[in-house]
């Protein structure tokens, strides 16, 4: 059914090239959908084993400002943020350098009319509908947990798709620098960090001034501190900042991606 | 046997050989991360648990308690990964076995070749991670030195079953299920991070079950200097138990999947 939607939607043609790759993703994983579904499961766990075990031993915890708020609704949002940088960047490196070098998928693509952009567009689109997907499923045990305390928690979708977004295209980019498998121990290098300092599990506050000052330039803290908000409901307008940085971090990274590949591939 | 012990030994060989010129790539996942995990968790969130009180824990600090927790830990999932995507490739992509077999080499040999190279990866990361771990204060009773041999036999306990399900396998997606329903769950749930009995009562009866539980709480309680002679020996003989059952389908599968 999607498969026919996707070719009769209306999408302008110069525009949507993206769409047959998101189709070709989608037939190809139609197959092994439980291994699809199954990546759901790791923030889940995550959260139930921190948020619920370890939450025990933590007890409530008051933030800076004063505000006392149960350990599990502090790291939930900060797992939501981190499954969506995962997925993104595993769908954008692993995958797409296995695509690239090995299933030699976008020289056969680039045969055809598609162009780089258009490989570029349509595999983040593919990676930010599958987070879209994890994302909205965890939301639900958040609601389900009791873990989400205001109507802006319907924001938290959108956000978790826009960091979802800065990670592919920038994981994209990063890919097409790629040599050989040994050089994707420094993407681990570059996301284990940031999943354990992000402000996911304690305050950025913790931290003393210069430490700080490294965790809060990072782009998963601006997606911990977007999540944060909006499941809380403590909104201000600083967060279009956040935002802002995300859309320019994926922007960027596209941008950059769909060059590299051009040059990579259109010899 | 002595035939065994030799050809074991030529194949050991091999692994070291490949390692030699791929080392470096390992380090970071090796040693980097589990410290990473130790310095996050154990002084950053430690923080929070301590200042909380640390009844549950038996008074001891939080980093104390996680520790042992995280060494093992750190055995398990070096284990699994050498057990699944380098025997994938030497069965289906580069069919190195193939080759292996072709000499006077039979499967069985190149199982315990494989299990042995194994083992000293599990060996020597976590020697390094143990001897972080007391730098950072995180081993309570010398005692704790002994989670070395404990890691070594959970990470064998794990690898050789694995070692086994991968000759079942036609391509990796199994593997996709072994690290989100095995390897993840085991971690976060074997009571590496809290004790177990705060879980819900059938989660705590899985976690029994898992080896991973068992390497966790001799280790622990090694580091602790709260052994109980009988409840850890009950904890040997399961890893053992999982151990040369897992060698034994190993061998099994290799020679089914390798000589058909």
């Amino acid at each position: 059914m999607a498969t026919i939607a996707a070719r009769v939607l209306p999408v302008p043609v110069r525009l949507g090239g993206g769409r047959h790759l998101v189709e070709r993703n989608f037939l190809l994983y139609r197959r092994s959908w439980v291994v699809f579904l199954s990546g759901f499961f790791e923030p889940v766990f995550y959260l139930l084993s921190i948020g619920v075990g370890v939450a025990q031993l933590v007890g409530s915890f008051t933030l800076s400002d004063g505000t006392t708020i149960a350990y599990a609704a502090f790291v939930a949002p900060a797992m939501l943020a981190s499954s969506a940088m995962n997925g993104a960047i595993f769908d954008s490196t692993y995958n797409i350098f296995f695509r690239m070098k090995y299933a030699k998928l976008y020289d056969s693509i680039l045969a055809t009319p598609l162009r780089p952009w258009d490989v570029a567009t349509g595999e983040v689109t593919w990676a930010l509908l599958r987070g879209a997907i994890y994302s909205a499923m965890f939301i639900v045990v958040m609601l389900i947990m009791g873990l989400i305390t205001s109507w802006w928690a319907l924001l938290a979708l959108p956000a978790s798709v826009l960091i979802g977004f800065a990670f592919a295209g920038a994981g994209m980019a990063l890919t097409t620098f790629m040599r050989s498998w040994q050089d994707f121990e420094f993407v681990q290098l570059a996301i284990m960090p940031m999943f354990l300092f992000s402000a996911t599990f304690y305050p950025v506050e913790t931290y003393p001034g210069a430490i700080r000052w490294l965790v809060e330039i990072t782009p998963l803290y601006q997606g911990v501190v977007l999540e944060r908000a909006f499941s809380t409901g403590n909104v201000s307008w600083s967060l279009v900042v956040n935002a802002l940085y995300l859309a320019a971090m994926g922007t960027f990274g596209m941008y950059v991606a769909s060059r590299r590949l051009g040059k990579l591939l259109l010899k | 046997m002595a035939l065994a012990v030799e050809n074991g030994r030529r194949m050991f060989d091999y692994w070291l050989t490949v390692y030699k010129r791929t080392w470096k790539g390992t380090m970071i996942s090796s040693f980097l991360l589990p410290m990473l995990y130790l310095a996050a968790m154990g002084i950053g969130l430690g923080s929070f648990v301590d200042s909380n009180g640390t009844g549950a824990l038996g008074g001891v600090s939080y980093l104390q308690f996680i520790a042992p927790g995280l060494l093992a830990s750190t055995a398990l999932q070096i284990a699994v990964g050498e057990a699944t995507y380098p025997v994938m490739s030497g069965l289906k992509w580069q069919k190195f076995y193939h080759s292996m077999i072709a000499t006077p080499l039979r499967p069985a040999d190149v199982v315990y070749g494989q299990l042995g190279f194994i083992a000293f990866r599990v060996l020597s990361s976590c020697t390094v991670f143990l001897v972080i771990i007391a730098l950072f204060g995180g081993l309570k009773s010398p005692l704790g030195v002994l989670g070395l041999p404990v890691s070594l036999l959970v990470g064998m306990a794990v690898a050789s079953p694995i070692a086994a399900y991968a000759t079942t396998l036609e391509n990796d997606s199994g593997f996709a299920m072994v690290f989100r329903f095995g390897v993840v769950p085991a971690f976060l749930f074997s009571g590496a991070f809290f004790p177990v009995s705060q879980l819900p009562n059938w989660i705590e009866w899985l976690a029994y079950v898992s080896p991973l539980w068992h390497a966790v709480d001799l280790s622990r309680s090694l580091s602790l200097g709260t052994v109980n002679p009988w409840l850890a020996l009950g904890n040997l003989v399961y890893l053992l138990a999982w151990f040369l059952v897992g060698t034994w389908l190993a061998v099994r599968g290799f020679t089914k999947r390798l000589i058909g």
